[in-house]
C-alpha cells in the first residue's frame, strides 16, 4: 500500500520489514494473520481522502497551548530505591543488558 | 453499603458518624466475595488501602479537616502510577513493575482523603473496547457475567457497577471510560483535554489520553472530578486554570431553560450502520427529555464525523507505538534473554506484547514511515484540526451536543473478533478525544435484552458545567 | 540530523591537500551541551561524570507514565546562541526521533525536526571568511553504555552496563552550511564556535570532556563545480586534531576512489585516532527510518519579540567585536586572537578603560596571563598594577611576579609588591646608583655622551643593564633611561 487512493495490497514483506522496525518477532503464521487486518485498518485511512485538507495546519494541541516551561531547579530522587530497585538486570548500579552487537552508533 | 452515594458517604465519614475503615472493610469484603467470578481487580492493595482509611478516622477523631472525598474507596485503572503498588496496565510486560512514584491524580486522591482501595483490570495498554484483551484474563460485566463491561477501562466501570466501590478512575483515548460506563448502566466522563494531568499515567496515545471518573450518579462523578481536575507543571499539555468547582453547580432543580441542545445526525438518524435501534430510540427519547426540560433541541451536522474514525486509528496507534517503544527489557518490565541488546529487545517485546498490542504497534509504525506519513498520519493530524474547526463553528449556535455513547448494548464475549468491527465500538465516542472536549455518558433507560444504553452529552472544552448539568437532567428524566 | 542544503555562493578553492582540480566541501554539525542546573526536559541535575545513574529522575530514565517538560533556561541559552550567530529565532515544534537503543530510556530521542528553533545564520572566521549556519537545533543528549569483558569469543561476548548520567543533558545541534573548504578552515570554525559559546554562556565547550562534539560531513569535487557530491559524515572526532587529519584522510580518500573508477557511499564512518583512518560504520539500511512526528507531549515554543529582544539586549561582545576592540587598543591580529580566546579581552578593555596604558596591558595579556583564573582577574587591581609599572614603581620584571600573584590571591598589587619586598627605590638613591655605574665605567659613559644614536642606543642598554644588575632588578628601567638623559645633556 504506497497510496491510499489507489488501494494496493499490503504485502507480506511490508509486514515484516515493519515488525522489524518494531523490534516484534513475527513467526510465518502471524505474518500471515496479521497482514489482512494491518490491510483492513489502513484502508480506513482512504476516508480521509474525501476531505479537503490542504488548509488545515496539524493539530498540536486542542487548546492551543504554547511556551510551557519549568524553571531551572534540581529535584534530587533516590534512584537506588526507585528504578534500579525494579531494573531486570543490575550491576554496579547500571543497567545491565547484552552485548550491543552490531549497533555501533 | 454501596447503596450510599460517595457525596453521602463523605458526609457520614467526616461527621463521623460512620467510620472510613468499616466503608474500607465492606468494600474489600465484597471485592473478596464477588471478584473471583467478575475479575475486576488486578490488585486489591487491602493493607495500604486500611491503612489510608484509618488515618481518616483519626483525622475525624482529632476534629481536623478533612478533604471532599473522606474515606471513600476509590478504584484505579491498573495504567496509573501507585508508588509501591504494582501498575501493570492489564500487561505480561509490565507483570510486577512496582513505580517508585504516584501519579499525580493518585496523589490528589490522598490529598481528597480517597481510600485508594487497587488497581483495576483493563484491555491491555488500554487497547481495546471490551477489556478481553487483557493478560489477565477479562471483566465480566455485573450486570450479566456472559457480557464484557466494555472496555479499555472495564475493571474501572465493573468495579462500580458491581456496588464494590462508589467511585473509580479509568482512562479514555477514544471512549473507554464512556463505552464501558454506557454498558454497565454508569455514568462516565472523559474531561477537557488538559484538565486532568497526566502525568504517571502510562501514555497509550498522548495527545488523546484524559483520565475521568465512573460513578452511578452525576453528582458523585463530579465530586470526584473536582477532585482530580488541575492544572500541574508535571505535565506540559495541562491547562493552567483554576479548576471551577462543578458539584456546587449540581444542587436539586437544574434547569434548562433557554440552553440549546444539538442532536449529531451523523450518530444518531434511524439507520445509521451499526447502531442498534433501540440505541438510537433511547438517543431520541432522551434529547425529548430535553425539550421537556426547558432546552431548544435541534438536529445538527457535523460531516468530519465520518473520518474521524479513520483519523484515529492513524493517530492512536502512530503515538503508541513511539510511547511503547520504552518497553524494552532494559530498565523495567519483562526481559527475555537474547544474544546481543538487539535480540534481547526483540524477545522481550514479542514475548511482553499481545496480539491487539502489536498490531497497533504495527500499523502506528507503518503509518510514521517514511514516505506513508503524509498520506496517513500527517493527514489525520490536519483531519483534526478540520474537526475542531468544525465543533468550534457549531459551538457558536448549541451549549451542548448529544448522541448514542455505544451503537450496542454490552455483547457477548467473543462477539467482536476482528478489529475492525471492534473498532466500530467508539464511532461516537472519537470524535471527542479528537477534538479534545469534555463528554459524558450517562445511563437512559434500556434497549435490547433489557441492557442499559448511554446517551453522551459532549460540551465546548472547559464548558463541564454545562454538561454536567444536561447530565443530571437527563438523569433525573431517565428515573 | 542531515538536511541536504544548496552551497552559498563561494569561488572555488584549490585545496592544499588534494591534487590540482579538486575542491573539498565540508560541512559541520556541532552538539553544544548546555550550561544548564538541569537537564532538558527533567529536573535532573545536568553535570559532567558523578557515580553512575545518580544524575537521574524517573523523568530521564523514562519511567513508565513520566512527562517531559521543558527546561526554559536551555532555550534561552539556545536563543542567546542562535542570535550570536546571526540566526532567525523561530516558532519550533518539538519532534520525536524513533529508533531502539538501551542508551535512550524512552527509545526514541526529543529533537526539532522540520521547525527548529534558529535558522540562516552565519558564522565570520576571523579571516572575514562567512560560514553560513543552516539551523541550531534543541534535543536531548543520550546516556552511556560501557561495553565489559568481552574476551572475542562468541559465548563469552561480554555486556554492556548503562549509565543514564548524561541521558536527557540539553544541547544545542549547531549545523553549519556545506561552505567550509579545507580542514584548517573547519578548525577555525569549530575554535571560533567555541568561542561564542563560551562569551555568551551557552556552553562550557570542552571537547575533551564531550560537552562540544563535532561530526563532519566530507565530499570533494572538481574546481568550478557547484554540484555537491556523495558526503560521508565521520563521527568519533574528539579534538581539532583529530579534526583536521579526519578530514584530509576522508577527502584523499574520496579522491583515491574516484580515481579508481569508483564513488564513495553515503555513510556514517568513525574516526580511529590510532590507526589515522576513517571506518565504515552502520551502513544506512532499511532499518533507519527515524519516523519522525511532533511529540505530542510537549507543545511549540513561540517565543515573544520582547524575549528574544530582551535576550538580544544582555548579549555581551561577540569574540569577533572583541578582537575589534582589542586592534584598536594596538594589538596585532595575532594578539588579539589570543587574548581573546583566553577570554581576556573584556577584562583588557576595562582595564585600560581605567587608565591603564593600552600598550602594556595588552603586553601583559598576551604574556603573563596563560593562568588559570586570570578572566576573574579585577580590572581595577590591574589597571592598578599597570599604573605602578608605568610610574616606575614597578619593573617589568616584578610587575610581572605581582601579576600572577594577583591571579592566585586576589590581594591588590600594593600589599603583594610589599610582601616581596619590590618597595620601589626612591629617586635618589637611584641616582645615587646610576652615579657610581658612571663613576665605574667613564669611557662608555663618555662614548654615551658623544656618540651618535646608534652608540648612545647600545650604551644606554649597556647601563641600564648594570643598574639592574646593581639593584637585583629592582630599579624601575623607564626611570634609570630618564636619569641617563638627564646626565648625559
Amino acid at each position: 500500500m504506497t497510496e491510499t487512493e489507489n488501494n494496493k495490497k499490503l504485502s507480506k514483506e511490508d509486514v515484516q520489514k515493519v515488525s522489524e522496525l518494531a523490534m516484534l518477532n513475527l513467526d510465518e503464521s502471524q505474518v500471515e494473520a496479521f497482514t489482512p487486518q494491518l490491510e483492513s485498518i489502513l484502508d480506513l485511512a482512504s476516508e480521509l481522502d474525501a476531505f479537503d485538507l490542504d488548509k488545515f495546519e496539524p493539530t498540536a494541541h486542542p487548546f492551543g497551548l504554547q511556551n510551557v516551561f519549568r524553571d531551572d531547579e534540581i529535584e534530587r530522587v533516590d534512584v537506588k530505591q526507585g528504578a534500579l530497585a525494579t531494573a531486570p538486570d543490575v550491576e554496579a548500579n547500571q543497567f545491565k543488558v547484552p552485548p550491543a552487537l552490531g549497533e555501533e552508533r | 453499603m454501596s447503596q450510599k452515594t460517595a457525596v453521602q458517604l463523605a458526609q457520614e465519614i467526616r461527621s463521623g458518624s460512620v467510620s472510613a475503615v468499616s466503608v474500607t472493610e465492606a468494600a474489600l469484603a465484597q471485592i473478596e466475595t464477588k471478584d473471583g467470578e467478575i475479575n475486576a481487580f488486578n490488585t486489591v492493595a487491602g493493607e495500604q488501602a486500611l491503612a489510608q482509611a484509618e488515618a481518616v478516622d483519626k483525622k475525624v477523631a482529632a476534629g481536623e479537616e478533612v478533604g471532599p472525598l473522606a474515606g471513600v474507596p476509590v478504584a484505579v485503572k491498573d495504567n496509573m502510577c501507585t508508588k509501591n503498588i504494582a501498575t501493570t496496565c492489564s500487561s505480561k510486560m509490565l507483570e510486577g513493575w512496582v513505580p517508585p512514584y504516584d501519579a499525580t491524580v493518585v496523589e490528589k486522591l490522598s490529598a481528597a482523603d480517597a481510600v485508594m482501595i487497587g488497581k483495576t483490570n483493563m484491555d491491555e495498554f488500554a487497547m481495546g473496547s471490551s477489556t478481553e484483551n487483557s493478560a489477565f484474563g477479562p471483566t465480566k460485566n455485573p450486570l450479566d457475567t456472559s457480557r464484557v463491561p466494555g472496555g479499555s477501562s472495564g475493571g474501572s466501570a465493573a468495579a462500580v457497577a458491581a456496588d464494590y466501590v462508589p467511585l473509580s478512575l479509568g482512562s479514555d483515548t477514544g471512549g473507554s471510560i464512556r463505552q464501558p460506563a454506557s454498558l454497565c448502566g454508569i455514568v462516565g466522563m472523559k474531561p477537557t483535554y488538559g484538565s486532568v494531568s497526566r502525568y504517571g499515567l502510562v501514555a497509550f496515545a498522548s495527545s488523546l489520553d484524559q483520565i475521568g471518573p465512573f460513578s452511578k450518579n452525576v453528582s458523585d462523578n463530579a465530586l470526584l472530578y473536582d477532585a482530580i481536575a488541575g492544572h500541574d507543571q508535571r505535565d506540559s499539555t495541562s491547562i493552567a486554570q483554576q479548576h471551577t468547582r462543578v458539584l456546587p453547580h449540581l444542587a436539586e432543580g437544574v434547569s434548562l431553560e433557554g440552553l440549546r441542545v444539538g442532536v449529531i445526525k451523523e450518530l444518531s438518524t434511524p439507520g445509521v450502520e451499526g447502531f442498534e435501534p433501540e440505541v438510537l430510540a433511547r438517543t431520541g427519547e432522551a434529547s425529548d427529555a430535553l425539550l421537556a426540560a426547558g432546552a431548544k433541541v435541534d438536529q445538527v451536522s457535523v460531516p468530519a464525523i465520518k473520518a474521524a474514525l479513520s483519523a484515529y486509528y492513524m493517530i492512536a496507534p502512530a503515538e503508541a507505538s513511539s510511547n511503547l517503544a520504552r518497553f524494552d527489557g532494559v530498565r523495567y518490565g519483562l526481559r527475555e534473554d537474547g544474544g546481543n541488546t538487539a535480540a534481547m529487545m526483540r524477545a522481550s517485546r514479542t514475548a511482553g506484547f499481545g496480539d491487539e498490542v502489536k498490531r497497533r504497534i504495527m500499523v502506528g509504525t507503518y503509518a510514521l514511515s517514511a514516505g506513508y506519513f503524509d498520506a496517513f498520519y500527517g493527514k489525520a493530524q490536519q483531519l483534526r484540526s478540520y474537526l475542531i474547526a468544525e465543533f468550534a463553528a457549531i459551538y457558536k449556535d448549541f451549549d451542548v451536543l448529544l448522541s448514542p455513547t455505544s451503537p450496542c448494548v454490552a455483547f457477548e464475549f467473543g462477539a467482536k473478533e476482528d478489529p475492525v468491527s471492534m473498532y466500530l465500538n467508539d464511532w461516537a465516542t472519537i470524535p471527542v478525544n479528537l477534538a479534545g472536549l469534555p463528554a459524558v455518558s450517562v445511563p437512559f433507560k434500556t434497549g435490547a435484552h433489557g441492557l442499559p444504553v448511554g446517551v453522551q452529552v459532549i460540551a465546548p472544552m472547559l464548558e463541564e458545567v454545562k454538561m454536567y448539568r444536561v447530565a443530571k437532567a437527563l438523569e433525573e428524566a431517565s428515573k | 540530523m542531515t538536511i541536504v542544503v544548496a552551497t552559498t555562493d563561494r569561488e572555488s578553492v584549490q585545496s592544499d591537500v588534494l591534487p590540482d582540480g579538486w575542491e573539498m566541501v565540508i560541512g559541520l554539525e556541532v552538539h553544544a551541551e548546555l550550561a544548564t542546573q538541569t537537564k532538558m526536559f527533567s529536573p535532573a541535575q545536568n553535570e559532567f561524570g558523578g557515580e553512575p545513574n545518580t544524575n537521574t529522575h524517573p523523568v530521564c530514565l523514562g519511567l513508565p507514565g513520566t512527562l517531559p517538560v521543558v527546561n526554559k533556561k536551555a532555550v534561552e541559552l539556545s536563543i542567546r546562541i542562535g542570535l550570536a550567530l546571526d540566526c532567525d529565532v523561530q516558532r519550533c515544534v518539538w519532534a520525536r526521533k524513533n529508533y531502539f537503543y538501551p542508551d535512550m530510556p524512552k527509545d526514541y530521542q526529543i529533537s526539532q525536526y522540520d521547525k527548529p528553533l534558529n535558522v540562516d545564520g552565519s558564522l565570520q572566521l576571523p579571516s572575514g571568511q562567512v560560514i553560513g549556519i543552516e539551523r541550531a537545533h534543541m534535543e536531548e543528549d543520550t546516556g552511556k553504555s560501557t561495553h565489559i569483558g568481552d574476551s572475542g569469543r562468541i559465548h563469552d561476548a561480554g555486556y554492556s552496563l548503562v549509565d543514564y548520567n548524561r541521558a536527557g543533558v540539553p544541547l544545542l545541534e549547531i549545523v553549519s552550511r556545506p561552505d567550509i573548504r579545507s580542514a584548517n578552515e573547519a578548525k577555525e570554525y569549530v575554535e571560533e564556535l567555541r568561542s561564542i559559546l563560551v562569551a555568551v554562556g551557552g556552553s562550557d565547550g570542552k571537547m575533551e570532556e564531550g560537552s562540544m562534539r563535532v561530526d563532519a560531513n566530507v565530499s570533494v569535487r572538481p574546481l568550478g563545480s557547484d554540484k555537491l557530491r556523495t558526503r560521508c559524515e565521520i563521527k568519533n572526532v574528539n579534538s581539532l586534531r583529530s579534526l583536521v587529519r579526519a578530514i584530509d584522510y576522508e577527502a584523499k580518500r574520496h579522491i583515491a576512489l574516484y580515481d579508481n573508477g569508483e564513488e564513495p557511499t553515503q555513510e556514517t564512518r568513525h574516526w580511529d585516532e590510532a590507526a589515522g583512518k576513517t571506518r565504515s560504520g552502520r551502513s544506512k539500511s532499511d532499518a533507519e527510518d527515524y519516523r519522525y512526528f511532533a511529540d505530542p507531549d510537549l507543545v511549540p515554543i513561540d517565543p515573544s519579540d520582547e524575549w528574544i529582544e530582551e535576550i538580544r539586549s544582555s548579549l555581551p561582545k561577540l569574540p569577533r567585536q572583541l578582537r575589534q576592540g582589542l586592534l584598536n587598543l594596538g594589538a596585532n591580529s595575532e594578539a588579539a586572537a589570543l587574548i581573546t580566546n583566553r577570554g581576556l579581552a573584556p577584562l583588557v578593555e576595562e582595564t585600560v578603560a581605567k587608565g591603564a596604558d593600552a600598550k602594556q596591558v595588552l603586553t601583559h595579556a598576551e604574556n603573563n596571563l596563560a593562568i588559570e583564573g586570570a578572566a576573574e582577574l579585577d580590572a581595577t587591581a590591574f589597571a592598578d598594577l599597570v599604573k605602578m609599572q608605568t610610574g616606575g614603581e614597578l619593573s617589568a620584571t616584578q610587575a610581572k611576579t605581582v601579576l600572577a600573584d594577583m591571579v592566585t590571591t586576589g590581594k591588590t598589587p600594593a600589599e603583594l609588591a610589599k610582601q616581596h619586598g619590590f618597595e620601589a627605590m626612591d629617586s635618589s638613591a637611584l641616582e645615587a646608583t646610576v652615579d657610581e655605574i658612571i663613576a665605574a665605567n667613564p669611557d662608555e659613559w663618555q662614548k654615551f655622551c658623544e656618540g651618535d644614536p646608534k652608540v648612545r642606543g647600545k650604551l644606554q642598554g649597556f647601563f641600564t643593564g648594570q643598574v639592574m644588575k646593581a639593584t637585583r632588578g629592582q630599579a624601575n628601567g623607564k626611570l634609570v633611561n630618564q636619569l641617563l638623559q638627564q646626565k648625559s645633556g
